[in-house]
């Protein structure tokens, strides 16, 4: 899964898409998930690390991650075609 | 090195809640790298605020409505040639168009130069040739009929549906849900604007705005897309984004190429939800939010002049995205004087 190569992430969450011209404000653990894609980290790496980071159980990560690549797809933050394809 | 000094004749002075480009479109020129600007403001009204900004219009003259005919405005532009020995005028309103097109050869003889789209290209992108247009370029626009009476509406609805998009032919439009607001919006533009009255399928989606420019070859001088942000209750842009859509590059590119299009024009384009493009309007002119086009890097009144003085002009590759307009108004403080002059003798 890959971030949409154009969007720029401020430090401070704030998300901008240059080709919709929308913007948005991701939390802190948002953040952490959308540097992670930027990087190409797999949706298993991404697991592991935010299971890591904040001592919760698996199916509690998996639903939350899930539902912020849902969100993430819906704005068109990740390209459609890599959204199918994982 | 010394920049040649252009004088230049701007209408749409009229910076209100539903601006024109002309102060606009001045703030360009005046920070043009390639030339220094003398801005001679050209008003059809004494409250035009651009009159009163002494600091971007060096004088203004009223001229004549267009709709007295261009012998009036021949002859006024003629006396105010005497006196200010214009290079080039950019006309900013569609009203006024038609007759700046029309005597452009005439205005080219006395020794102003216009860069202006041709009377065919003018007429093709007309609101009640936009079907004709679309199908011609490939380029989806929504269903439209054009209607004299407004019974005619009727025939039309089953294929248009509702609610319908009601526009003028130059200026105006009101979304109507039901046969009492067609008629109410019917009669309303139709007494300000005239017939015929255009019926549009309404586009659901998000507004885009391209503004740009082409050399009349087909090629793309300048191309900005802006999504709008904040819209008013008339359906203007008071912010806008600078976005790198290239589908909306790509479509405006084939624009240019296909109809040779000679000067700055304004694409008014809905986006729906699987993401395709239909073209609303096309506006042959430099829009209000031009300035963004300039403030990202872009700047089209600066490009046009030097279009209009036959000179060669590179064509922007790059722009920057991400750079925002907010509109904002200004109380200005005029004296008496100044308006009396406007008034009274038609020059400040």
């Amino acid at each position: 899964m890959k971030i949409n190569k154009h969007i720029a992430v401020s430090d401070s969450g704030f998300v901008f898409n240059p080709v919709t011209g929308e913007s948005f404000t991701a939390n802190p653990m948002g953040i952490e998930i959308i540097e992670m894609l930027k990087k190409e980290q797999t949706v298993e790496e991404i697991h592991a690390a935010v299971l890591d980071k904040y001592h919760t159980d698996n199916t509690t990560v998996e639903k939350d991650v899930a539902e912020f690549f849902e969100l993430l797809k819906n704005f068109s933050l990740i390209d459609r075609h890599e959204t199918t394809e994982n | 090195m010394k920049r040649p000094k252009i004088r230049i004749g701007v209408t749409g002075l009229n910076a209100i809640d539903n601006p024109g480009p002309g102060v606009p479109v001045i703030r360009g020129l005046l920070e043009a790298k390639s030339f220094d600007a003398h801005i001679i403001g050209l008003a059809y009204e004494s409250l035009e605020p651009g009159i009163y900004m002494h600091d971007l219009v060096n004088k203004t003259y009223q001229i004549p409505y267009p709709s007295a005919g261009t012998d009036q405005l021949i002859d006024r532009l003629e006396y105010i040639q005497e006196k200010e020995h214009l290079d080039v005028i950019i006309p900013n309103f569609d009203a006024e168009l038609y007759s700046f097109i029309k005597l452009s050869p005439r205005l080219k003889k006395m020794g102003i130069h216009t860069f202006l789209p041709t009377m065919e290209q003018f007429d093709e992108r007309l609101k009640v040739n936009l079907p004709e247009f679309g199908e011609k370029y490939g380029i989806h626009v929504p269903k439209s009929e054009v209607i004299y009476q407004v019974s005619d509406h009727k025939k039309h609805m089953e294929k248009l549906g509702w609610p319908v998009v009601v526009k003028g032919k130059y200026y105006d439009a009101g979304i109507a849900y039901n046969a009492d607001q067609l008629t109410g919006y019917f009669n309303k533009i139709s007494a300000k604007w005239g017939l015929p009255i255009i019926l549009q399928e309404f586009a659901h989606g998000t507004e885009y705005n391209v503004t740009g420019l082409g050399d009349g070859h087909g090629n793309t001088i300048s191309a900005v897309p802006m999504r709008k942000q904040y819209i008013t209750d008339k359906g203007k842009a008071w912010g806008g984004i600078a976005i790198t859509d290239e589908k909306l590059l790509n479509l405006t590119r084939k624009f240019i190429k296909e109809t040779k299009w000679r000067g700055a024009f304004e694409l008014e384009l809905m986006k729906n939800k699987k993401g395709q493009f239909y073209l609303l309007e096309i506006n042959p002119r430099i829009p209000a939010w031009v300035y963004l086009a300039v403030g990202v890097g872009q700047n089209i009144p600066e490009a046009y002049v030097n279009l209009a003085m036959g000179k060669e002009v590179d064509a922007f590759e790059t722009f920057e995205s991400g750079k925002m307009f907010v509109r904002y108004s200004w109380d200005m403080i005029v004296n008496l004087s100044d308006f009396e002059k406007i008034s009274t003798l038609g020059e400040l």
